[in-house]
């Protein structure tokens, strides 16, 4: 039987349609069209591909390009390696009953995820000063001095310092997402557990981590996605030219000294238009990778 | 994208209130048929100077002309006022960048050329470059201020280690090994970073008196001279040497960083640009002296660089043109050089008379230019119009060159090949 068309629908779906369209669909796919013209001896003209044969092609900008995208993904790494791990294991320190401050540390952690990144940035940079840092006086306080280096000025480790920074600032949300993951695993199920003997960490693998693998899957993938948009923090503290040497450049600030221009360079709208178009595909790749691949597989359990 | 659109809602409240704030402070004496002039500008650092002391002068001499100066942040000015431009509500008066960004403005239309003007007499051939297009036959800013390179030091420092400002190459690293070696003071104040102050306050600081100034910028333009050229490795390798006279940990030394160790005292040399001389004046509590960039060899003519940074044009769709030009033509007058040359030391007038200065280190600095020949930073005419732009090249290989990951001469080849791969005259040579 046909069901009658309803036409309070459309009116209800029309605020968000519209608003989303607007702000998210449209400049969507305009960045898409722009990454399809160029100037050509002065006038805007239909190039098809041809900027992603340039972004791809010209060793320079493949270059810039790869580079980019090797930092991005170890800036990823770190995350879902230190990050997540770390989220989870504080998520379910918090969640075992009869914890004492539970919500006072819940609060504290959470606290640096709402600072701004320029407040994270200039603090951090604060810290690990070579010439103003408490982190050099304090590891000589304890004879450690030698470890110290100025991080964030050397190739090696300053995007590794920067992701780190980054884990510190936003463990609070894969922390607060697994946090109510575990909280709805119902009491009966983790009671029938310890009557079969199941307690602690055992019951942490094998009864919980199951049940909050979702959440875990959701949390991956918003890390994922955060991290190939991310930009702010290398931004603030680096600047655009993303120093030393260009170490800690990921797609953000390559996309915006492109597209913006930097110092005498200037902006170029079609090439940036280009990479955020390959920003938006990668992103998009990795999230249907995720939606079709892993999430389908995933059990759901009813409680 | 944002950053225009955020940059717009909060300019408009700004901007009434700051309309509001400035009709009643003019009260009575504003009438009806006065115009009022928006300067567009990216030094907020020199607002209150603004208010204070030019603006004041100029009304008192042009009754019926009134000024408002308007500025953004320095990061932000480029973007911000070319997005005013595009939509029609940018300032009558415009605050010119040299070369390119400026350049573009002039091509697109939304400045006005000002060549017929009659002062711009005033003004020789190289203060007009930073404005003109590349063949120099139409100028679109008066030139207003340069800025010059050197070194600035700590006086009480050197007295107390009995050192004399070096006047060679030699004897600058003779000075600096002696601060190293008595050990109360670090050589020399300059971080690796924010990679700038790698390329302007080290490269382009010392580079002239090895390319010899605008006969190698020249040389550079016309694909007569490469990068690699022995005179364009050398200030490289000069740079290379300066690692060990640095303090602990520079690799993550910022640009405050560097202006704090020196203005507390902690280090002795601060490799300088003359816009440093108002702030430091404040902030030091010893006694500041400069010198020149040392000479290669004794004897040497010397070449510094006096970098044309600041000018003023013409919005081309403004309500009150005849206004803005009387504007103009005062800006290009002696008087508002003196003004201004003085209000802010360290930003040196471009007009060619000559302007009497009361600071002692502004003094000092623009006094090279009797006895050494001027130049501008070397990446900033027409080499830095192609991809990778050679002015943000510079910026990293200089900074690899202090750190030690790249050597001069590899820096060096880089930058030539990248110039080379997309500027004409520098290829097929």
């Amino acid at each position: 039987m046909r069901r009658r068309f309803r036409p309070h629908i459309l009116v209800f779906l029309a605020p968000a349609v519209l608003i989303y369209t607007l702000v998210m669909i449209l400049p969507l796919i305009g960045t898409l069209n722009l990454s399809l013209f160029n100037r050509v001896e002065g006038a805007e003209s239909f190039v098809g591909l041809g900027n992603f044969r340039t972004l791809f092609g010209d060793p320079r900008w493949s270059a810039s390009f790869w580079n980019a995208l090797g930092n991005n993904t170890w800036f990823f790494l770190i995350h879902m390696l230190v990050q997540n791990p770390i989220g989870i294991a504080l998520a379910a320190l918090l969640s075992t009953p009869g914890r004492r401050f539970a919500s006072a540390y819940r609060t504290a952690i959470f606290v640096p995820t709402i600072l701004s990144f320029v407040i994270v940035g200039f603090a951090w940079k604060l810290i690990l000063s070579p010439i103003w840092g408490i982190a050099p006086t304090m590891l000589a306080s304890v004879g450690l001095k030698s470890l110290f280096a100025p991080w964030l000025g050397q190739e090696a480790s300053a995007l590794t310092t920067l992701a780190l920074i980054s884990v510190w600032q936003f463990v609070g949300i894969p922390m607060m997402l697994i946090y109510a993951a575990l909280l709805s695993i119902p009491e009966e199920l983790i009671e029938a557990a310890e009557l079969d003997g199941i307690t602690g960490f055992a019951q942490f693998r094998k009864i919980k981590l199951p049940l909050i693998l979702p959440a875990v899957g959701i949390v991956s993938i918003l890390t994922f996605v955060g991290n190939f948009n991310a930009f702010d923090l290398i931004y603030v503290t680096q600047g655009a030219l993303a120093g030393p040497n260009f170490a800690t450049d990921i797609l953000g600030t390559f996309l915006y000294r492109t597209f913006f221009g930097f110092q005498l360079q200037l902006g170029d709208p079609h090439m940036g238009a280009t990479i955020a178009s390959v920003m938006f595909l990668i992103i998009l790749g990795g999230v249907c990778l995720y939606l079709f691949g892993v999430q389908t597989r995933l059990r759901r359990y009813q409680f | 994208m944002t950053f225009n659109a955020f940059d717009g809602s909060f300019a408009v409240p700004i901007r009434t209130l700051g309309a509001l704030g400035l009709l009643v402070a003019a009260g009575s004496a504003a009438s009806a048929e006065d115009v009022t002039l928006t300067i567009e500008s990216w030094r907020n650092d020199d607002l209150t100077i603004w208010q204070d002391k030019i603006i004041p002068e100029f009304e008192a001499s042009h009754p019926g002309i009134r000024l408002r100066f308007n500025p953004t942040a320095p990061t932000e000015y480029n973007a911000a006022l070319n997005a005013k431009l595009d939509a029609g509500t940018a300032g009558d008066l415009i605050t010119c960048r040299p070369f390119d960004a400026s350049l573009q403005l002039f091509e697109k239309g939304q400045i006005t050329d000002l060549t017929a003007m009659p002062e711009m007499e005033n003004f020789g051939p190289v203060a007009k470059a930073g404005w003109s297009t590349d063949d120099g036959s139409q100028t679109f800013c008066v030139p207003i201020a340069s800025v010059i390179h050197g070194f600035i030091y700590n006086r009480d420092a050197f007295a107390e280690l009995g050192l004399t400002p070096p006047r060679t190459e030699a004897e600058f690293f003779a000075v600096l090994d002696k601060i190293k070696a008595d050990g109360t003071y670090i050589p020399m104040a300059m971080g690796t970073n924010d990679q700038w102050e790698a390329a302007t306050m080290g490269y382009q600081n010392i580079g002239p008196n090895y390319w010899h100034g605008e006969e190698g910028r020249l040389a550079l333009i016309a694909g007569t001279q490469k990068l690699t050229d022995d005179d364009w490795v050398q200030p490289f390798r000069e740079i290379a040497k300066w690692k060990p006279y640095l303090g602990d940990g520079f690799e993550a030394q910022t640009y405050p960083d560097s202006q704090n160790l020196f203005t507390l005292g902690r280090a002795a040399i601060y490799p300088a640009g003359s816009w440093e001389i108002a702030g430091f004046g404040e902030q030091a509590a010893f006694d500041l002296g400069a010198f020149p960039p040392p000479l290669p060899a004794e004897g040497d003519t010397c070449y510094i660089s006096d970098h044309v940074d600041i000018a003023m044009g013409m919005n081309a769709k403004t309500a009150h043109p005849e206004a803005a030009k009387a504007f103009l033509a005062w800006v290009a007058s002696p008087e508002f050089a003196t003004i201004y040359s003085n209000a802010l030391p360290g930003f040196f007038s471009l007009a060619t008379a000559p302007v009497e200065l009361d600071n002692d280190l502004a003094k000092e600095f623009v006094s090279w230019r009797e006895t050494c020949q001027s130049t501008i930073r070397s990446t900033y005419q027409i080499l830095s119009r192609g991809t990778p732009n050679l002015e943000n090249e510079t910026w990293t290989a200089s900074a690899n060159v202090i750190r030690g990951t790249e050597t001069p001469e590899e820096a060096a080849a880089r930058l030539q090949e990248g110039l080379a791969s997309w500027y004409a005259p520098q290829q097929g040579n």
